[in-house]
């Protein structure tokens, strides 16, 4: 299946006040493809995500969703869209349990009663979906699962409303070698589904492991983007800490030809 | 994707007894103590004063423990969901007594109904709950300070209400009789039937949708042991308040289930069901959990701190009705001294925690059961007012203490 860009940003320029923090990115990401951002601490990919996802407004550039130019003002118009972020700091309440979690703030009801076996059912179902097993019950308490369980469900909370787009800012930063595993399967599941996946990591294992392509930030601009079987290892690692290599990248940086 | 046979759904765990009573266990070896430490205390504290004072057992003091201790519970059960926010509301008592005296004024001064007073009532209360959580919520002074300050100036307004210290009779009937009066025997009971049927057909119905929809069902003798322990439990009370316990039972005949009895357990199930059944409920929690968490989600979480508040207020509101209805009359004390304490007391006691996220209903109800056999029993046992402090302000640190160590626990064995 040829992939579609279902998400396209171009030329976008982001300032806090006077620092301009992302300068004329363009950004695409694909249907059914794992598209990799890396960049190195302060590049700018937290703030480009939520450009993405509404949190934040653009000063300029042009946003296309599926083909059609877009406004993006808020993350409910983003979330209309069908663009689902699951931030760095996994926003579940430990006090609830998985479906209460997956449901919160969208709740399904009948009447004014919560219609808690329909909802119980959508979250089975696309548990199921993700082929997830490592939970024993949907019922269990959030504050009763590792932190691979909890980024799982963050994710599946993500991917439970038809979500186009899922974002992951780094889903493995605090996990172990075998949540990572885990977590890194079902990211490549969702892609496997249909769905478009932007990936946010700071681990070149992880990036080589499941993505399809690879967006390089360096410095608020994008250094490039590139097909992960059309580079190595050292070449990734060069346009994070230099914006370029060789061919590749920014070939003026600051000004200055490199 | 691919349908290749998923060997078994995430729900599928099978429900058993075992199973239920397993998990139950588990739940309280991580520190999720739940309902235990109030129903364990209620016991041995109701052996101690049985055996110390024969005199508790009497069925006019086993009445007297549910008008004592009604107040307390209703004000409770309102502290329960600002609580569960994680916010405190110091004022709750004063409160309780600024409304009681608003009752009293529009009763007895202004001479209206009791409905129209009623209302005025549960208005002040609800007026007090919205300034108390718009301070908490969008000014942001946290909720200790605002309602430490609210606890001195609502004195100081109970005080210019009751006209700086005179004590306001309550005359009207109605009123009256919520603490005073009970209901025909006959009607217990049949009050008594028609609840526990209804909650029986409840489970049932829940339970067979469920099973219906191919869900996890609690087995039938979980749900047949929930529905006999009520049963019973609620048949034994309107068995001991339908007993005669006046004095000279020919002058005038005294038995029944008092009057707030009922209108408590409306409450009861009332807020159980916003809490469990409703959205509302479920973004109280979640606010009480994770508050950036629910701001992520949509939830407008400055709008569920001040319902709480009002809530709270609200119920405090009708605490101080009741408290009227007891003493038949509002003074400068109405909702004063150690009214708050003991309300937080109960709500703390009964299992919601101080922390947040944490607390049902029924802890307001069970805790506020422990705080008046404690309150009732040390009267039998002639302890004087310094004693009963003492031991209260005691079983209540007992109680956060417990509160506090089951939360580490949580956390050491992985819970949180
Ligand atoms: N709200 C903000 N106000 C001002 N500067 C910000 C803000 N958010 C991020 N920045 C700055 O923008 C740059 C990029 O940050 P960020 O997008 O978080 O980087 P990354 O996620 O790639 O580590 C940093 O220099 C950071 O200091
Ligand atoms: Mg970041």
């Amino acid at each position: 299946m040829p992939s579609q860009p279902v998400l396209e940003i171009r030329g976008l320029d982001k300032s806090f006040g006077p620092v301009q923090v992302l300068h004329d990115v363009a950004f695409t990401a694909y249907t059914g493809e794992v598209t990799a951002l890396v960049g190195d601490n302060g590049a700018g990919k937290s703030t480009l995500v939520k450009c993405l996802g509404g949190t934040y407004s653009i000063d300029a550039g042009e946003y296309f969703f599926d083909g059609k130019p877009v406004q993006v003002a808020s993350p409910r118009e983003a979330a209309d869209l069908g663009i689902e972020i699951v931030y760095q700091d996994l926003a579940l309440c430990d006090n609830l349990d998985i479906v209460q979690n997956m449901f919160l703030g969208r709740e399904k009801k009948s009447g004014l009663v919560l219609d808690e076996a329909t909802m119980e059912e959508m979250a089975a179902k696309t548990l199921d979906s993700l082929s997830v097993r490592t939970v024993k019950s949907i019922r269990q308490l959030v504050s009763s699962l590792s932190g691979g369980q909890r980024q799982t469900v963050a994710i599946a909370k993500a991917v439970l409303w038809n979500s186009k787009v899922v974002i992951l800012d780094e889903p493995t930063a605090a996990l172990g070698v075998a949540q990572t595993a885990q977590v890194l399967e079902l990211v490549r599941r969702l892609a496997d589904n249909g769905l478009g996946v932007i990936l946010i990591s700071h681990n070149m294992n992880d990036v080589f492991a499941v993505s399809d392509r690879i967006a390089a930030l360096y410095l608020g601009r994008m250094a490039a983007q590139v097909k992960t079987s059309d580079v190595t290892h050292s070449q990734v690692v060069e346009l994070i800490t230099s914006g370029r290599s060789g061919e590749l990248g920014l070939q003026k940086v600051n000004g200055v030809t490199a | 994707m691919s349908t290749t046979t998923i060997p078994e759904k995430p729900a599928a765990e099978a429900p058993s007894v075992g199973g239920n009573l397993r998990g139950y266990i588990e739940r309280v070896r991580g520190g999720d103590m739940g309902a235990l430490p109030a129903v364990f205390g209620l016991i041995v504290l109701c052996t101690a004063f049985s055996i110390l004072r024969p005199v508790f057992l009497s069925s006019i003091n086993f009445a007297n423990l549910f008008t004592q201790g009604a107040a307390i519970t209703v004000i409770a059960m309102g502290l329960v969901f600002v609580l569960l926010l994680g916010e405190i509301d110091l004022s709750a008592g004063f409160t309780s007594g600024v409304c009681a005296a608003v009752l009293a004024v529009t009763l007895t001064n202004h001479g209206q109904p009791w409905y129209i007073a009623v209302a005025a009532a549960i208005l002040a209360g609800v007026v007090i709950g919205t300034l108390l959580g718009s301070l908490v919520a969008k000014v942001g002074i946290p909720s200790f300070v605002v309602t430490l300050a609210a606890f001195l100036a609502f004195q100081g307004l109970l005080l210019v209400l009751v006209n700086e210290g005179t004590n306001i009779a309550i005359r009207d009937q109605t009123i009256i009789a919520i603490e005073n009066k009970n209901l025909p025997p006959a009607l217990g009971w049949g009050l008594y039937i028609v609840s526990v049927a209804v909650y029986a057909v409840v489970q049932i119905v829940r339970a067979r949708r469920r099973a219906g929809r191919g869900l996890t069902v609690d087995p039938v003798t979980v749900i047949a042991f929930r529905v006999g322990v009520i049963a019973l439990l609620g048949g034994f009370a309107v068995y001991a308040l339908n007993l005669e316990r006046s004095r000279n039972a020919l002058l005038v005949s005294l038995k029944g289930v008092p009057i707030v009895v009922p209108i408590v357990l409306v409450l009861l199930v009332f807020w159980t069901f916003v809490l469990r059944r409703t959205a509302f409920g479920r973004h109280i929690y979640a606010v009480g959990g994770n508050a950036e968490a629910s701001r992520r989600a949509g939830i407008r979480v400055d709008r569920i701190r001040i319902s709480a508040f009002v809530i709270c207020s609200g119920m405090a509101s009708i605490g101080g009705i009741i408290a009227a209805s007891q003493a038949s009359s509002v003074d400068p004390n109405t909702g004063g001294s150690d009214v708050l304490l003991f309300a937080v007391g109960a709500a703390v006691i009964g299992g919601t925690s101080l922390f947040g996220g944490k607390g049902r209903m029924l802890d307001a109800l069970l805790g506020g059961a422990v705080v008046a056999v404690i309150n009732n029993g040390m009267g039998l046992m002639g302890y004087s007012a310094s004693v009963k402090y003492i031991v209260t302000g005691s079983v209540l640190l007992l109680a956060a203490g417990v509160d506090a160590l089951s939360r580490k626990r949580a956390a050491a064995s992985g819970l949180r």
